[in-house]
């Protein structure tokens, strides 16, 4: 026993020997791609030991097209309700009795639905999905029951000060009419109109831009289903340029922000961002690094020393926003109402910090290991590759990214990351909103 | 990572996702070896070569439910101290950082959960991290001090700056009496985990942190004689420990209807209900489970066609459990659409009951949620750290081998048990309603 004890004391000071993830040889698994005959596009992932897949339609359906606010969510909530052979009841039941799931999904410029289904039931599920992209009916019922409880959501959503605070730091970085910046109100759930729904599903599910991914264990039959239902549909590639549109960046002029939403509030939702450009940019991947540094994980200098060290917060992080026109650059936490004043300057004395020392090499090569590790673990099944390679094709990317991505990591120096935090972490440059 | 110390349930995120499955269709089973150190530690072995990760999951026989009434919420306290130092590692993390791992804990009733995700080469920097923390913590009064106020911050973050925040503080107080189910992992109130002191901080840890209640899984690109070595070298010289045996705490059977109403500046009233159900292992957990799909899963259960689309008077309602060991809750949670009356709203639900507790369910129903439960389990599988998790679970219920058999039991499930079983649990007479009303 003793000899047993003292054996352990001196293996348990010391590191076991790792291998670096730094020095591994990290590979984005392959991904197959064709086109259908109207020129859409599937990227399939073929991997994975369950019989389990995923197929995920991306139309470029997002809030970035509507002419009037919320009718692009509403579309594509509603696409599930009900074709003219199927109720909505019909459409859930249908894919429920198979034990399948069939998602949608709105964003900034795009809108999806996502079936996660297993391998044997495919051929029932793919052609009802068709019938939706096709043939959803908007029947007037269906759109006034999602109009009144997307409304009842949003009033409880209202009295959550990390929800405002997330709907105004976008409209103070982007402004109010730009699609990144534009929140929800009561009033704009109330004023949509069936017919600019069912205007903008012609426009933009049945003739419009599509994009699909495939992953898991693929069925050897599936190209062939997909050319089927989808390939003759007059879908457009999402190449295709006839539908683009820009929309201004109006940022609002007045950097510092106080909103009280409940006078009795124990805690603040504290939002810290400013504009970034996107993953084009030399300077992004970069400041994905500096970003781990200073607040993007764990072990980051903010939850370091914010939480671990001070115990103002559960937790506060940072992170590049995932926009593909123009990106920003976020702080985000909520913290005991007594301590906030205290937690905004600690925010900005780390970033004085990061501009003004140079990280050392071994606190950088703890975020370089760290997030080659992350990436290792994130590859780990079709799904997490799906979702890396939807990433790059959405933003314009291809594989060289990914890589170009690993070097960064593994190679940028402590000077590089200081320049881009002289370049962009100055607290005079930010927003700065607190929402109790 | 943003969840670390976040006092949760593991299971109960799976509810919409529940177990269940036709034997004929559980055609893969999950490889395991299993051994015991000399000291008591369980050693679970998931070999799966198609992975260049390794998990590393230790679960301790320990949830809320083993806490002294007056001093609740300091099992998730205490897992935020296990972050805070051990007795030869000054820090947890910087280590498994630079190892390229990740980490994570749980608190729940019932269990806590601690689980390292690394590339398989690194493993043993997790048996160094995590064996280190089971032979003694650094019991710092600095880290208690901060994760104190952590836990505080969470306390507010989740249940007092939040809109019905309060509900299940006072529906868990209500629906038990007896048994310590009756308050949050988070704690029955904030003073609780204020005032914690180091001593409770070290009586705790060696009452309960010790192999003989522990529990470890060791997943992914592994070999069984490698964890034997490793689990024999870091694990195998921590004192063993005593087994904390349970007190009975087994909630006596409700009679009679309880009720009970709370007013708060909510936008929306709304209806809770709960009926104790069987434990983790009887064989109504398992009917109680489908018939959450039955009522709650998704677009075409029964309560949303019913009360959200055909009668519109609620604006969502949810059906869940909460997976529980012991005896837990099947729940319907509501909010309603503003104007409809609370005695309405209720009529309705209990109509549904009515129908289920008359009728059963058909033949298209049974099919639906055994479907259902097939894909749930094959997506859930698809996750080396939700199959460790889950191994653990199972070895501390008794037997890892459950993670395959107990899947079979579902499959057993008749139209008939719905039938029965809804009877049996949904009486009026084992009932908890909370009725929440907007004071806007």
């Amino acid at each position: 026993m003793q000899t047993a004890e003292k054996r352990s004391m001196t293996e348990r000071t010391k590191v076991p020997k790792i291998k670096l993830p730094v020095e591994f040889n990290v590979q984005l698994p392959p991904c197959t791609r064709y086109t259908l005959s109207n020129g859409v596009e599937v990227f399939a992932i073929d991997m994975g030991g369950e019989d389990t897949l995923m197929l995920n339609w991306v139309f470029y359906a997002g809030n970035w097209f509507e002419k009037k606010k919320m009718s692009a969510s509403a579309a594509n909530y509603l696409l599930k309700n009900g074709t003219s052979k199927l109720t909505a009841f019909g459409v859930n039941e249908h894919f429920e009795y198979y034990g399948s799931y069939l998602n949608r999904s709105c964003y900034n410029e795009t809108a999806e639905l996502t079936l996660h289904c297993l391998n044997k039931h495919v051929n029932e599920l793919v052609p009802v999905v068709a019938e939706i992209i096709t043939d959803s009916v908007f029947a007037e019922e269906e759109l006034s029951i999602y109009k009144q409880n997307a409304q009842q959501r949003l009033k409880v959503s209202m009295q959550k000060c990390e929800f405002v605070a997330g709907q105004l730091i976008d409209a103070y970085l982007f402004g109010e009419d730009h699609p990144y910046g534009k929140y929800s109100r009561l009033e704009d759930y109330e004023a949509l109109q069936r017919d600019e729904i069912v205007e903008f599903y012609k426009t933009y599910y049945q003739q419009g831009r599509c994009v699909i991914f495939a992953a898991g264990k693929l069925p050897a039959d599936l190209p062939a289903q997909l050319e089927q239902y989808f390939g003759k549909l007059p879908l457009r590639p999402h190449t295709s340029t006839d539908l683009i549109v820009k929309h201004p960046v109006l940022p609002a002029t007045e950097k510092k922000q106080h909103v009280t939403i409940d006078p009795q509030g124990v805690q603040s939702a504290i939002r810290i961002a400013r504009p970034f450009p996107n993953r084009h940019h030399p300077d992004f991947q970069k400041a994905m690094v500096l970003n781990n540094v200073y607040g993007g994980f764990f072990g980051s200098r903010l939850m370091a020393n914010i939480r671990e060290e001070k115990g103002y917060t559960y937790g506060i992080y940072s992170y590049l926003m995932n926009h593909v026109d123009q990106s920003g650059w976020m702080i985000s936490t909520e913290a005991g109402r007594d301590v906030t004043e205290a937690t905004v300057n600690e925010i900005y004395k780390e970033m004085k910090l990061i501009r003004e020392e140079l990280i050392d090499e071994d606190e950088l090569m703890v975020t370089r290991n760290y997030m080659i590790g992350t990436i290792l673990g994130d590859l780990d099944g079709p799904f997490q590759v799906a979702a890396r390679w939807k990433n790059l094709i959405l933003n314009d990317l291809n594989e060289s990214y990914f890589y170009q991505g690993i070097e960064t990591i593994k190679k940028v120096t402590p000077r590089e990351l200081q320049e881009i935090a002289e370049k962009y972490l100055n607290a005079e440059e930010f927003y700065e909103l607190l929402v109790v | 990572m943003f969840s670390q110390g976040f006092a949760f349930s593991f299971f109960s995120l799976h509810l919409n996702l529940s177990l269940i499955c036709d034997s004929h269709q559980l055609e893969i089973m999950i490889q395991f070896e299993k051994f015991t150190l000399e000291n008591g530690l369980r050693v679970v072995v998931h070999e799966d070569p198609a992975t260049p990760m390794a998990v590393l999951n230790v679960m301790y026989d320990v949830g809320s439910k083993d806490e002294d009434p007056n001093k609740t919420g300091f099992a998730h306290l205490f897992e935020h101290l296990m972050f805070g130092g051990s007795v030869n590692i000054k820090d947890f993390e910087t280590p498994l950082q630079m190892a390229g791992g990740e980490n994570n804990a749980y608190t729940s009733n019932d269990v806590t959960n601690y689980y390292i995700q690394i590339p398989a080469e690194n493993i043993e920097t997790a048996f160094w991290l995590e064996s280190d923390r089971m032979l003694s913590l650094a019991f710092s009064k600095k880290a208690l001090d901060v994760q104190r106020k952590v836990v505080c911050e969470e306390f507010k973050e989740h249940y007092i700056n939040k809109p019905y925040g309060d509900v299940w503080f006072r529906m868990r107080e209500m629906a038990y009496k007896k048994h310590p189910y009756q308050w949050m992992t988070i704690g029955k109130e904030l003073s609780h985990v204020e005032n914690a002191q180091l001593e409770d901080v070290k009586n705790f840890f060696f009452r309960h942190y010790r192999p003989v209640n522990a529990i470890l899984v060791v997943g992914g690109n592994v070999k069984t004689e490698q964890v034997k070595q490793l689990a024999e070298k870091w694990f195998g010289n921590i004192a063993a420990g005593e087994k904390y045996i349970r007190p009975d705490f087994s909630e006596p059977k409700q009679t009679t209807p309880r009720s009970m109403e709370l007013k708060a500046k909510v936008p929306l009233d709304a209806l809770y209900k709960c009926w104790h159900m069987d434990s983790r292992l009887e064989h109504g957990y398992y009917v109680a489970d489908l018939i959450t799909e039955v009522l709650g899963g998704g677009g075409s259960s029964r309560l949303y066609q019913s009360l959200v689309k055909e009668k519109q008077l609620f604006s969502n309602i949810e059906c869940f459990h909460f997976g529980s060991v012991d005896n837990g809750l099947f729940t319907i949670e509501g909010k309603l659409v503003k104007g409809v009356q609370m005695d309405i709203a209720e009529k309705a639900v209990e109509d549904e009951i009515v129908r289920l507790t008359l009728e059963g369910i058909n033949d298209k129903e049974l099919t639906k949620i055994k479907n259902k439960t097939e894909s749930a389990i094959a997506f859930e599988d698809m996750n080396l750290m939700a199959r460790c998790n889950s191994l653990a679970f199972y070895e501390l219920l008794g037997d890892a081998a459950l993670f395959n058999s107990d899947r079979e039991k579902y499959f057993s499930v008749t139209a008939d048990d719905i039938l029965q079983y809804s009877r049996t649990i949904l009486d009026v007479n084992n009932s908890n309603t909370l009725r929440y009303y907007s004071e806007n």
